[in-house]
């Protein structure tokens, strides 16, 4: 087990380091010109950016670019030339209990809402149900999620005032409020994962239930929903987990950009979206580094959580 | 079961032939056949000799549902090509001509485009969709600027389709590729191609494409190569298509890269390699044709997943630029007055959604006919 974590801690900063490599490329080399020009900013006069080139060493070889990009990222200076006193990894840390919070409701209603899809779909396979669940699902996977935010919000918070409209209450604050304000945007958020799990959660019960072991079962005389539960769902239920793990990592480093954006939720997301509106290269930078560092770190730990609970996985 | 391709075909469609239960059939999921009706069609006599892309065609062709869908697509792609008709003969207008200050005849009363508000709202009132009661001006009403909705649709739909297909066509024939020397060479080669898979994987899509979109949009890609230099200016279509086709390459390229591995191990290959043939010729010639039917189920999902990837990130301003238009800017320049004219957010929209499900449930159908076992996953 020592050994498992050390190799995968080890395997871990490596992958860390080439992730903010990659981070390095996109924003410095993949766009060519000059990179002073574009972290400087629409309203930067032709000093600042002198002053930025010197600065973030884009008068050097490209390894003390990359050097200073990140020893900038990790010593929260980042928007320092630009914008006097505002730090990127403040704005970030702010933004991240929105963001959890939005993430982990979010999951929880699109696992418990797939699994029952999934599995009423699959039992009535065929029939009406079926048919509806599954051009239901194919809708949800083909909406833009903004789009279904936005009619949401105005439909159901703005025209009609059943939900809060948007903004995020500190779970601290008020726990009721900063419920009821999550709500829309947890469904709208979910709405795309649950028609995704499920279709592949039926395609998987209906593969299973023709398994041997199924039929045995069936054949002992064991109860039928014991059989759909004990013996098909637990077993069509491990690709979904593992799918789960990915999804749910990406949604927390920030790819609920969207529903953040659409609900005014001020989570990282969205820090990075007024970003882009106001043409900031540097808050752009820390949040696509925190992202995915975050899902690095976040897969290990799942690793290591697996490695615990199946020893087959653990190495020897 | 069936009897398709002999098995000594290196070039066959080997995947689709593959003896399948049918009760896989019977899960394939909007087609309109009975597990009994298929399994009747496929014990038949006339199914000997056949082409694996002929039997797939006839599973094809009995899924009504998937055709409906095609057909919805096809429709939507010759209204949008036909964009500049519309505009010139019928709207009588541009894709970015003001008409702030002008009126429409609707029935017998003159109707200004941009009305001041007389109620207790602040602002202009916008006209809204006149359907056909105007000679065919504005038939989706009008948007902020006094610009016709249904042009802007239109020309916005050329936008979201060439981004949409053109993107899917440049990550398959690169995840295609990269799949192929991966399985075909193995060894350091597919241990570099699936590092850097695993590298693309570790960002959220969404935030990869937006850094790379906002990063490019700003100022152009410029590249200096020695002998001749690159640029491409920040509102071009091209970096969209780019940054799309680029970020969503793993997606396509690990799981065919799977499929490669194990037909790599095949006695076909294997003869091909005794009878001399080129790295090339075994890659392109021998393995590729036995992932056609895949490599077809993904793309068609892949552009429908590409729409949506654009329409995103023009929503957040990290893919097309305005003025130009296309769904995804069109909705992000709708969402503030979704109040008081609506229709500026539910046209782009609805063409969203039918679009993207008119090609999810044909993929669908596709993959159902031709590669039951294809698992595709695709995220945005």
């Amino acid at each position: 087990m020592l050994v498992f974590l050390v190799r995968r801690l080890v395997g871990m900063v490596l992958v860390l380091i080439a992730v903010s490599f990659i981070v390095f490329l996109i924003f410095v080399i993949v766009p060519g010109g000059d990179p002073a020009i574009r972290i400087a900013g629409r309203t930067a006069n032709d000093q600042n950016i002198k002053n930025i080139r010197h600065d973030w060493g884009f008068d050097r070889p490209f390894y003390v670019q990359y050097y200073e990009l990140m020893k900038k990222a990790f010593t929260n200076r980042l928007f320092e030339q630009t914008h006097q006193g505002v730090k990127v990894g403040d704005q970030i840390k702010q933004g991240v209990p929105a963001t959890f919070s939005l993430a982990i409701g979010a999951a929880t209603i699109w696992l418990f809402f797939s699994i029952l899809v999934g599995v009423i779909s699959a039992i009535t396979a065929g029939r009406l149900s079926d048919r509806l669940i599954t051009i239901l699902a194919l809708v949800g996977i083909s909406m833009p999620v903004f789009w279904l935010g936005l009619l949401a919000r105005y439909f159901l918070a703005e025209k009609n005032t059943i939900f809060p409209d948007g903004e995020y209450v500190p779970f601290t604050q008020n726990p009721a409020q900063w419920f009821f304000h999550l709500l829309l945007p947890w469904f709208v958020l979910a709405v795309l994962f649950i028609g995704f799990y499920g279709r592949v959660l039926r395609g998987n019960i209906l593969d299973t239930i023709n398994e041997d072991y199924v039929r045995t079962a069936r054949a002992k005389g064991v109860d039928p929903r014991r059989v759909l539960i004990k013996h098909v769902l637990r077993n069509s239920l491990i690709p979904i987990v593992t799918l789960f793990g990915l999804d749910f990592a990406g949604v927390l480093g920030g790819g609920a950009i969207l529903t953040e954006t659409v609900f005014d939720l001020h989570g990282v997301g969205q820090y990075a979206q007024q970003s882009i509106r106001n043409f900031d290269l540097p808050p752009i930078i820390g949040v696509t580094l925190f992202g995915a560092f975050f899902i690095v770190f976040f897969s290990t730990v799942v690793d290591f959580v697996y490695a615990y609970l199946d020893p087959r996985i653990r190495p020897t | 079961m069936i009897e398709g391709a002999p098995e000594w075909a290196p070039s066959g469609l080997r995947m689709a032939t593959q003896p399948q239960q049918t009760t896989q059939q019977a899960s394939a999921e909007l087609s309109l056949d009975t597990a009994a009706l298929l399994a009747q069609e496929e014990h038949g006599v006339s199914i000997a000799g056949r082409s694996p892309w002929y039997l797939a065609w006839r599973r094809l062709r009995r899924n009504y549902v998937a055709f409906a869908f095609l057909f919805i697509f096809v429709l939507i792609v010759v209204a949008c090509s036909l964009a500049p008709v519309y505009a010139h003969h019928v709207a009588h207008t541009g894709p970015d001509e003001n008409h702030v200050t002008d009126t429409v005849k609707i029935g017998h009363k003159q109707v200004p485009v941009m009305g001041l508000n007389t109620g207790g709202h602040i602002g202009v009132t916008i006209l809204g969709p006149t359907w056909w009661h105007a000679d065919g001006k504005f038939v989706l009403g009008a948007d902020a600027n006094g610009r016709d909705v249904a042009v802007r649709l239109l020309y916005g739909g050329i936008t979201s389709l060439k981004v949409g297909i053109g993107s899917a066509l440049i990550c398959t024939f690169l995840s295609v590729v990269l799949a192929l020397l991966a399985g075909y060479y193995r060894g350091w080669v597919d241990w570099v191609i699936t590092r850097f898979f695993d590298l693309i994987w570790a960002f959220p899509v969404i935030l990869l494409a937006i850094a790379l979109g906002a990063a490019l949009a700003i100022n152009g890609i410029h590249w200096n190569l020695g002998l001749f230099t690159v640029s491409v200016s920040g509102g071009n279509l091209l970096i969209p298509t780019l940054v799309i086709s680029y970020v969503l390459i793993p997606y396509i390229g690990r799981p065919l890269r799977g499929q490669i591995l194990s037909l790599r191990e095949k006695e076909f290959v294997e003869a091909a390699i005794a009878q001399g043939a080129s790295p090339l010729r075994i890659m392109f010639g021998e393995i590729l044709p036995n992932v056609a039917s895949s490599v077809l189920v993904f793309f068609t999902l892949i552009i429908a997943n590409n729409i949506l990837t654009e329409a995103a990130l023009s929503f957040l301003g990290a893919g097309v630029q305005p003025p130009k238009a296309s769904w995804g800017t069109l909705i992000s320049d709708g969402q503030t007055r979704l109040s008081t004219a609506p229709w500026l957010t539910l046209v782009p929209g609805i063409a969203i959604v039918l679009t993207v499900l008119s090609l999810n449930i044909f993929g669908d159908g596709l993959r159902d006919a031709l590669d039951p076992r294809a698992k595709v996953r695709i995220e945005h």
